[in-house]
């Protein structure tokens, strides 16, 4: 009895103990953080947007990429639905929407907080101050983390490379926007859909653009909070969902995700010694205890039994 | 698996043996295929499906299956339960192995497997579960190690070591549940970065609590079945006091697992209230949950409840499977089947022959280890130089 | 300090490598202070 007593005390304890660290969601912190400063983005405006593929083009021949198995004149291509792969990190799709077909360009949003980044346990992902989520091949061990936690599914990886898989993303032309240049599709896009500048700013023009013609634009700026908020912002004429976009992210940045499990580890290797030891003692105290107990009762039966023995010769 | 069982006596092309050379000898194969032509050679993985059976079945359904070792040995040595003495040494040996096969099978899994010492020696991603994992397992392993190598010590006749290694069981015991309890939590935290993927009934705030008990029945009910499985095929080596206590354990263990999965039960039913959840139930995954909750928890919590008060421990072993089976199936739904659930089934992930191949592949060299050890160590048996009190 | 971390992502760098190393530490002089504690309890 009294062991399972103890047992079930023990187990209580650490079932408690456990439900309720485990069941902490928030952060280990209340702080909130604003992004680096001046950091840049891209406003996408799908209202200007006339999915010519020239974009993709650009971002083929700037990030160096194997030529594609169909030119990017070629537009029956929008026929079907294309997601990145190793060789593309941007493709622009067809959307028929209740206003007609639309198009709209995907690629990388780069996440203020970056769920990528806070996935990937070599920290192979860095969000850059330009604003750029860039990613580091020479450290990446190839496990996928990062792609079970991009909310958008934009990471890909290279499945055919047996020694030197990488994963495969929109940089946001880091290299050129450090030197000053846009990226190979802002440059590019003939009809100046994409907008490259500081995302304060493009958040802005966003507004700016949706008050001077409500008609023309849903009342959201999409990556304005999805997330976190991401530094690659979209206008839409119709609502998102329309354009294949998700409308059920919600705004809490991934890191925040995963911030109270991680809390978790320093309270178990602080606690759990004091409790598991805990139950240690209390069992070896329970058991001498019983020992005792026993010498106790035998050591009466004995005295009983030479008292009975006594009274017999008598 | 039909060994002859007179002493000194054995055909090497047993049945087993010839249907383990053949899973060998394909496994080496696919091996070869792996590391020539990459995962795309070797496995239906894509970009909207990166973690296939080599993570949801060999990683987390073999750390579940492994749990044995710290739940055995925590409830030998820090509960004092005695009368289960003679389960340490099997539990400790199949999470040795469980852990040894986990670690064997990432380096299937990742891109680059001789860069799985990254995260320690290279960039440390601290904010990422992943790397919780990664250094819990490691460590883990590590401990298991030195908890098995008593038995190995005392085959060799290396009597020094092999005390050293005994003085350190409590330590070693404690310190396996702090890290048992952070990883095996931590694996299903991995998925809590990714609401949007996962089917809001599997998706909780809690998955890290459901995992870490789920673990301890996986543990309770692997004791069990090997236990069966051992008595079926190597009694030959089993001494008196393990044919002894087998019984007990059986029933003590059922008693165990019956009262934990009623637990879980109801932190489940807990988690649905949490999330206002229950709408989903009218669906079909709604349906599929309802029969992991009923066919695979509350089923075996009645089963081996009623096991323990007949006494049968024929209903018991049998409850083992059943349970064994709603953690595999748990796993199974969380990283695969619950996972990407809102993708259309074209792009869904089924996994290629090969991946199976590769999974029956780590799973027999671990059923050959097993053998090869448990025929030669003090596991099923005390070595009569070294008869410990209890 | 606010003014160092821009992202949280780097807050939770910061914090959780120390606390990584704290572990460390913990563990042994938790271990150390039961030897002495518990005195001459053979573990």
């Amino acid at each position: 009895m009294s062991i399972s007593r103890r047992k079930f005390l023990g187990w209580i304890g650490a079932a408690g103990l456990s439900t309720a660290l485990g069941g902490t969601v928030t952060a280990a912190t209340t702080k909130h953080f604003e992004g680096y400063p001046d950091s840049r983005g891209v406003l996408f405006d799908s209202v200007l947007c006339i999915g010519c593929r020239t974009c993709e083009d650009a971002c083929n021949k700037v990030n160096e990429l194997p030529p594609p198995d169909r030119p990017f004149n070629d537009l029956s291509v929008l026929n079907e639905k294309r997601r990145t792969t190793p060789k593309t990190y941007t493709i622009v799709n067809r959307y028929n929407s209740s206003k007609g077909p639309l198009y709209r360009k995907s690629q990388c949003n780069h996440c203020l907080e970056p769920a990528c980044a806070s996935a990937c346990f070599v920290r192979a992902f860095t969000k850059t101050k330009e604003g750029a989520v860039i990613y580091d091949a020479s450290v990446c061990v190839g496990c996928r983390y990062c792609m079970i936690a991009c909310p958008f599914e934009i990471p890909t990886y290279e499945y055919d490379k047996a020694l030197e898989p990488r994963i495969m993303k929109c940089t946001m032309c880091h290299p050129r926007v450090i030197k000053g240049l846009l990226p190979g599709c802002v440059e590019i896009c003939p009809t100046e859909a994409l907008y490259f500048g500081k995302r304060k700013d493009l958040i802005r023009i966003a507004r700016e653009r949706i008050r001077r013609y409500p008609d023309r634009y849903v009342d959201h700026v999409y990556g304005e909070h999805e997330m976190g908020g991401t530094s690659w912002l979209y206008l839409s004429g119709v609502p998102y969902r329309e354009m294949g976009m998700r409308e059920d992210l919600g705004v809490i940045p991934a890191p925040e995700l995963t911030s109270g499990s991680l809390a978790v580890v320093p309270m178990v290797v602080g606690l759990w010694p004091v409790l598991l030891t805990g139950i240690y003692a209390m069992t070896k105290r329970s058991d001498k205890i019983a020992e005792r107990e026993k010498e106790i009762a035998i050591d009466k039966a004995v005295k009983a039994a030479r008292k009975e023995d006594a009274e017999l010769k008598t | 698996m039909f060994e002859e069982t007179t002493p000194g006596r054995k055909s090497f092309f047993s049945l087993f043996n010839i249907c383990a050379g053949i899973i060998v000898v394909i496994g080496l194969y696919i091996t070869y295929l792996r590391f020539t032509g990459g995962l795309e050679a070797v496995t239906n993985l894509s970009d909207y499906n990166p973690w296939g059976i080599w993570i949801g079945f060999d990683l987390l359904v073999g750390v579940a299956l492994a749990a044995g070792g710290y739940v055995t040995s925590a409830a030998v040595y820090i509960f004092g339960m005695k009368r289960y003495h003679s389960a340490v040494r099997p539990a400790i040996l199949t999470g040795f192995l469980g852990y040894a096969l986990v670690v064997l099978a990432l380096h299937y899994d990742v891109g680059r497997p001789w860069r799985l010492p990254y995260p320690f020696i290279m960039q440390q991603g601290t904010t990422s579960v992943l790397f919780e994992v990664a250094a819990c397992v490691a460590l883990y392993l590590t401990v298991l190690f030195i908890e098995f190598s008593s038995a190995p010590l005392e085959w060799l006749g290396l009597k020094r070591a092999r005390n050293i290694v005994v003085k350190l069981t409590m330590v070693l015991t404690i310190l396996g549940v702090i890290l048992s309890t952070m990883h095996q939590s931590s694996l299903g935290a991995l998925f809590l970065i990714a609401p949007s993927k996962l089917h809001p009934l599997w998706y909780s705030p809690f998955i890290p609590v459901y995992f870490f008990i789920t673990s301890i029945i996986a543990g309770l009910s692997m004791v069990i079945f090997e236990s069966t499985l051992s008595y079926r095929f190597f009694k030959h080596k089993m001494d008196e006091v393990h044919l002894q206590e087998k019984n007990d354990i059986a029933l003590g263990f059922g008693k165990a697992a019956s009262f934990v999965l009623a637990g879980y039960f109801i932190i489940k039913i807990f988690g649905l209230s949490s999330g206002n959840n229950w709408h989903y139930l009218k669906t079909d995954y709604g349906t599929w949950y309802l029969v992991e909750l009923l066919g695979f928890v509350a089923l075996p919590s009645f089963l081996y409840a009623i096991g323990v008060r007949v006494k049968s421990l024929n209903l018991i072993k049998w409850t083992s499977v059943l349970a064994i089976l709603g953690i595999i199936l748990n796993r199974f739904n969380v990283c695969l089947i619950a996972f990407n659930w809102h993708l259309p089934s074209s792009e869904r992930y089924f996994p290629h022959w090969m991946e199976i191949g590769i999974s029956v592949f780590i799973v027999t060299l671990g059923l050959i280890a097993f053998r090869f050890i448990v025929t030669r160590m003090p596991i099923l048996y005390e070595h009569p130089d070294y008869k410990d009190a209890h | 300090m606010d003014g160092v971390f821009y992202t949280l992502h780097d807050f939770m760098i910061h914090t959780e490598n120390i606390t990584y190393l704290l572990v460390i530490p913990a563990l042994l002089g938790i271990t150390v202070f039961w030897r002495l504690l518990a005195g001459k309890d053979d573990n």
